[in-house]
């Protein structure tokens, strides 16, 4: 991609296959109808506030506490998916058990699965008389309606991120490697955090930012857990429908505009991060 | 969406175990399937369960209510006006990419998955923005008597910016990966470009398209957020499966709610099924002399 010379974009060089031109026009302008153009309208729309009252619209205490729980929940679920993702993944790749099969298709379920359902699913079964609501509700912990529900259902969103990304990588790791160095004496656990974990860190990682920046955008899965209890358990992308239910088109813009930046810096990260992981490996 | 990974070989089993290292083996697997169950299968199974709460004729019932039936219905056409979309729009797409090589393809690449990465709520949004009363063409539209938000235009263009890069981003490793020098041979023996198409590069990706066709079909019938902001959620007109679930479930008709949802997770398994067999044949047709 680093032909220096010609910086003219989508110039092809000399190919006998014919249909580049008629391909890639019809291709960008599709792009461009679908998507780009409608999410500049809502560049368009939150710049038409003005900057003072974009900021008037995100800095009021309900949208800040909507952006926090929106952020902070992504974040602890994205945590909690890098670490049981990673524990999934390795025993996935490592280790045979009956019905492993099932569990590694089981894995796609979040992908596959319409987010209401999962959210009708998640909350009756961890409401206060449901199959394992009831069980944690005797020692005194509520999962549905409250701040616990939304990193519950954000975790079983993200979760196939994580494992998805790290199994190839371990599957593709040389065990020799880490034979050669159990044989030197290394202990199983010095194996892992100096041989196994450098090479599968940048997965992990680029599992985590994925699972993070799924979760940050959620809508389906969350709305019938969180309670939405405005100030309390209330997450951004709700915050957005609501102000559209009042029509306040700008506010809604304003928001969504905050969320979107931050979905692009992700998008960076996790390119960035791809890359390096790849450079990495042809590095071995 | 990174690709299942296919069962490799494994070794595990042959070489010599260090002492103690069945009972890290089986700690680590029992606390993945303590994960796995409470978190995925247990949802999964209660789903089914709670549908069949009252018996059959109850779930009979609750499927063949008319607005039911006006969801389902509405939920197949949306389907089957989205996917051809995203199916004619990924090959386009992958041939100008996989086939070409030209300055700013990531750059495209990365457009083309921006979707993946924007909230569904704000992909129902820009359509709102464009299209809705106070929107870019709100006044205009009214004016003309057209109706695209809170009716079906609404729906399909929300549906489509969603499962926009489905078909292409399965499509587009594959034919990078297979390279030109089949079409170049196919065209240098005379064959026309719609014949290289249609006899060359459409079989050897076809396994890919249809699972990019699959879960694009899938993530259609199933979306929520998106379909939410743009449909006004009038029942028996503009309400889907999943926005009818919301309704019934908000009326605490939990049976009826559970029992349009079993649809829709059936549809999720089938696909998973079908996206392990293709796997499946896929593997095989790469290495066909293993095992």
């Amino acid at each position: 991609m680093s032909s220096a010379v010609s910086r003219i974009p989508f110039k092809p060089q000399p190919s006998v296959i014919p249909g580049f031109g008629i391909t890639l026009g019809l291709s960008l302008f599709w792009l461009c109808l679908i998507v780009l153009v409608p999410l500049a309208g809502l560049f368009l729309k939150s710049a038409a506030l003005g900057w003072d009252g974009f900021w008037a619209t995100v800095l009021t205490p309900r949208v800040l506490a909507a952006l926090r729980l929106s952020f902070g929940a992504s974040l602890i679920a994205a945590a909690i998916n890098a670490v049981f993702g990673l524990l999934v993944a390795w025993v996935l790749v490592r280790y045979d058990f009956p019905g492993r099969r099932i569990v590694d298709a089981l894995i796609d379920i979040p992908f596959a699965l319409p987010t209401a359902i999962a959210g009708i699913a998640l909350t009756t079964l961890w409401a206060e008389n449901g199959w394992l609501g009831s069980i944690v509700a005797s020692y005194g912990i509520k999962v549905s309606f409250t701040p616990l529900g939304v990193v519950f259902a954000l975790v079983f969103i993200g979760l196939p991120f994580v494992v998805r990304t790290v199994q190839p990588v371990l599957q593709d790791f040389d065990r020799e490697v880490e034979e050669a160095a159990e044989s030197l004496g290394a202990t199983p656990w010095q194996t892992f955090t100096k041989v196994i974990w450098p090479s599968i860190m940048p997965a992990t990682l680029t599992g985590f930012a994925l699972a993070f920046a799924r979760a940050l955008g959620e809508y389906g899965s969350v709305i019938f857990i969180a309670g939405n209890l405005p100030m309390v358990s209330e997450i951004a992308p709700l915050l957005i429908v609501i102000k559209l239910e009042e029509f306040s088109y700008g506010g809604a813009a304003a928001i969504a505009a905050v969320m979107l930046m931050a979905s692009f810096i992700l998008l960076l990260a996790i390119n960035a991060l791809q890359r390096w992981a790849e450079r990495r490996e042809k590095r071995r | 969406m990174a690709g299942g990974a296919i069962a490799g070989t494994r070794d595990a089993t042959r070489r010599i175990e260090r002492p103690g290292a069945a009972i890290w083996r089986w700690s680590l697997i029992s606390i993945a399937l303590v994960f796995i169950g409470g978190f995925i299968l247990v949802p999964l199974v209660m789903v089914f369960v709670e549908a069949f709460r009252q018996g059959w004729a109850a779930y009979i019932r609750a499927l063949t209510d008319p607005d039911a039936l006006s969801a389902i219905w509405l939920t197949l056409t949306i389907a089957l006006l989205v996917v051809p979309l995203n199916l004619i729009f990924g090959l386009l797409a992958s041939w100008a990419i996989a086939k070409f090589e030209f300055t700013g393809k990531s750059f495209l690449i990365t457009l083309i998955d921006l979707p993946f990465s924007v909230s569904p709520v704000i992909s129902g949004l820009v359509f709102v923005l464009l299209f809705g009363l106070q929107g870019w063409f709100g006044p205009w539209l009214r004016d003309h008597d057209l109706k695209i938000i809170f009716a079906l235009p609404g729906i399909v263009l929300a549906t489509t910016f969603v499962t926009f890069p489905f078909v292409a981003r399965e499509l587009i490793p594959i034919m990078q990966e297979q390279g030109t020098t089949e079409e170049e041979a196919a065209i240098s023996l005379g064959a026309s470009g719609w014949q290289t198409f249609w006899r060359v590069t459409l079989p050897n990706v076809k396994w890919a398209l249809l699972y990019g066709v699959l879960l694009s079909n899938a993530r259609a019938m199933g979306e929520f957020g998106a379909v939410s902001v743009v449909s006004g959620h009038v029942r028996g007109l503009t309400n889907t499966m999943p926005l009818h679930v919301e309704i019934l479930y908000n009326e605490y008709n939990f049976v009826a709610a559970f029992a349009v949802s079993s649809l829709l997770a059936l549809l999720a398994i089938v696909t998973l099924a079908a996206k392990t067999a293709l796997e499946w044949k896929l593997a095989q047709a790469v290495r066909p002399d293993k095992d």
